[in-house]
């Protein structure tokens, strides 16, 4: 093997690792929507078993099931991770880009409001929206999605501010294009690269946040098995089943470790300019 | 009737500041025309200003009328930002002070030509891919199938000045602008891009308003030259005659450096080898 292609290979390791842990994760979810080895509020096992048949994982202290609810979990965590990047994401942009085009005093306006939402901790804005609704998984999503959007937007304006100062916007407007077009042609596809990973490595945080949000109870409600909410409420019996500990624990690391190593493949691969010293 | 008649032309900063001040001159069609200053003379905003592109707090008054065969009569000063998108193109700059920046980084060359074909001329197809190679062929680039399909960071200076010119005809404008096109590359690239400006503007007899703080490049390019001092006009008239007859001193300074670089050339070529 040649040591560019060495390099190619390695090069593009985190993402091929990232992608495995992700889709484990994903194909796990996805099994669980047809088929899980008990349904999610079957208390009929002995509390806290053992991993053993017919449970494999053993059984949480109300006798569920628990492979079955780290199945159902991956999917709740799933959920939470793409709504809130969907929501943040679109908002975000949109706020973003309104901003990088605004006029000076609108333009300081918006930066203001997202220096004093940023400065919120993520988790407690998140709390203060969970909080004034009942709780659940879409109220999470939606808590997430808002504290995200802040980031996603502060981040747009400043790529599409830097972009618009290029003299091949310029250019582009001189042949007579229109702003809509020179948006969708010159500026989207210039910032898509940076905001790709940042959205990706958003996604890992969201899934920590719907965890943490599920261990102080404002997550999904039972008996929707969160992996945070499972956590939780394996704590107290850590020392007797520490399996119900260790394995959503687990789980919530790998599928974080596997978002962030597809963020930083990402970066690599959506820039040409960086594909280029990869050859 | 002149293609571009700019009369009385001022560009305010948003401090108040003229950054222009009452900039009188006109373009026939055809014609070509030379602007010449120091960098801070105020050559780019007058550039900018004709096509209605000044930058956000620059205000410009005064009167900019452009007037091409095939399009109304148009005045740029204070024209909504529609008709003047329709403007642009039919008057189109190559804005290259450093070609690198004038092409988008991430969007092949290819697409980046095909895209003022397609809105000016209509191709789509086999036909716009034939024509955007015809377009590179046109700016003398070899190899333009490998051109097309690369990427503005894998191809050299020169041809991505070539590019910007190639994109810029793309637009069949009645004026081309070429903005300061040969500051940033090295002294024999320099000359070959003038070559192709020169040859490409002779053959499609289009009018060209040439940039630049270079008095013997634009005197060699150029019938009637302006000379820019702090944004206003100091001295303006027939190539020959500023650089034979410079009556203000600012001129007569501009060209006396020039001659001095000549001599310095000509007694290094007189003495031979030292």
């Amino acid at each position: 093997m040649s040591a560019q292609a060495r390099t190619a290979r390695r090069r593009s390791l985190p993402l091929t690792a990232g992608c495995v842990l992700v889709g484990l994760v994903v194909a796990v979810a996805v099994v669980s929507l047809f088929w899980v080895p008990f349904t999610p509020d079957d208390t009929s096992g002995d509390r806290l078993m053992p991993p053993g048949l017919p449970h494999l994982l053993g059984t949480d202290k109300l006798g569920r099931d628990l492979l079955t609810q780290l199945m159902i979990g991956a999917r709740i965590a799933l959920a939470a991770g793409a709504g809130s990047v969907v929501l943040g994401g679109v908002i975000g942009l949109a706020a973003g880009l309104a901003a990088g085009f605004a006029t000076r005093w609108l333009d300081d306006v918006v930066s203001a409001l997202l220096d004093i939402l940023i400065a919120f901790p993520t988790l407690l804005l998140a709390m203060l929206v969970a909080a004034t609704q009942t709780a659940s998984l879409t109220s999470a999503i939606v808590a997430i999605g808002l504290a995200m959007s802040a980031i996603v937007a502060r981040l747009t304006r400043v790529l599409v501010k830097r972009v618009l100062a290029q003299d091949y916007i310029t250019a582009s407007r001189t042949s007579g294009t229109s702003w809509p077009r020179v948006i969708a042609e010159h500026v989207l596809p210039n910032i898509w690269p940076t905001l790709t990973v940042n959205l990706a490595l958003q996604f890992g945080l969201a899934v920590l946040a719907e965890a943490s949000l599920s261990y102080l109870g404002l997550g999904a409600p039972p008996p929707n098995a969160s992996w945070g909410r499972m956590l939780a409420e394996a704590q107290a019996s850590v020392f007797i089943a520490p399996v119900g500990v260790i394995a959503p624990g687990v789980l919530i690391v790998l599928l974080v470790v596997g978002v962030n190593l597809v963020a930083d493949g990402l970066r690599d691969v959506a820039d040409p300019t960086r594909r280029r010293r990869r050859r | 009737m002149s293609l571009l008649e700019v009369a009385g032309l001022h560009v305010r900063a948003a401090g108040g500041r003229d950054l222009v001040s009452d900039l009188s001159f006109t373009v026939e069609a055809g014609e070509r025309f030379g602007l010449i200053g120091e960098s801070g003379s105020g050559k780019s905003l007058t550039a900018l200003a004709i096509m209605g592109l000044l930058p956000p707090g620059m205000t410009a008054s005064g009167s900019v009328v452009f007037d091409a065969p095939g399009t109304d009569r148009t005045e740029v000063v204070g024209a909504p930002e529609r008709r003047l998108t329709r403007l642009r193109g039919q008057v189109t700059s190559v804005v290259f002070q450093e070609p690198l920046t004038a092409l988008d980084p991430l969007m092949r060359i290819g697409r980046q030509v095909a895209e003022p074909l397609r809105r000016r001329q209509g191709l789509r197809g086999r036909a716009l891919d034939k024509a955007v190679l015809a377009a590179l062929e046109e700016v003398r680039l070899a190899e333009p199938r490998r051109i097309a399909r690369a990427y503005p960071h894998e191809i050299s200076g020169g041809q991505r000045q070539r590019v910007a010119i190639a994109m810029a005809l793309a637009c069949r404008p009645a004026l081309l602008i070429a903005d300061e096109p040969t500051t940033a590359l090295d002294v024999t690239v320099q000359a070959e891009v003038l070559a192709l400006l020169d040859g490409l503007v002779a053959e499609r007899s289009m009018a060209l308003l040439f940039i630049s703080h270079d008095l013997a490049v634009v005197a060699g390019l150029t019938d009637h030259v302006l000379i820019l001092k702090d944004g206003a006009a100091v001295e303006s008239g027939s190539a020959l005659d500023v650089v034979n007859d410079p009556r203000h001193p600012y001129a007569r300074e501009l060209v006396d450096s020039a001659r001095v670089l000549d001599a310095a050339l000509d007694r290094l070529k007189g003495g031979g080898t030292p």
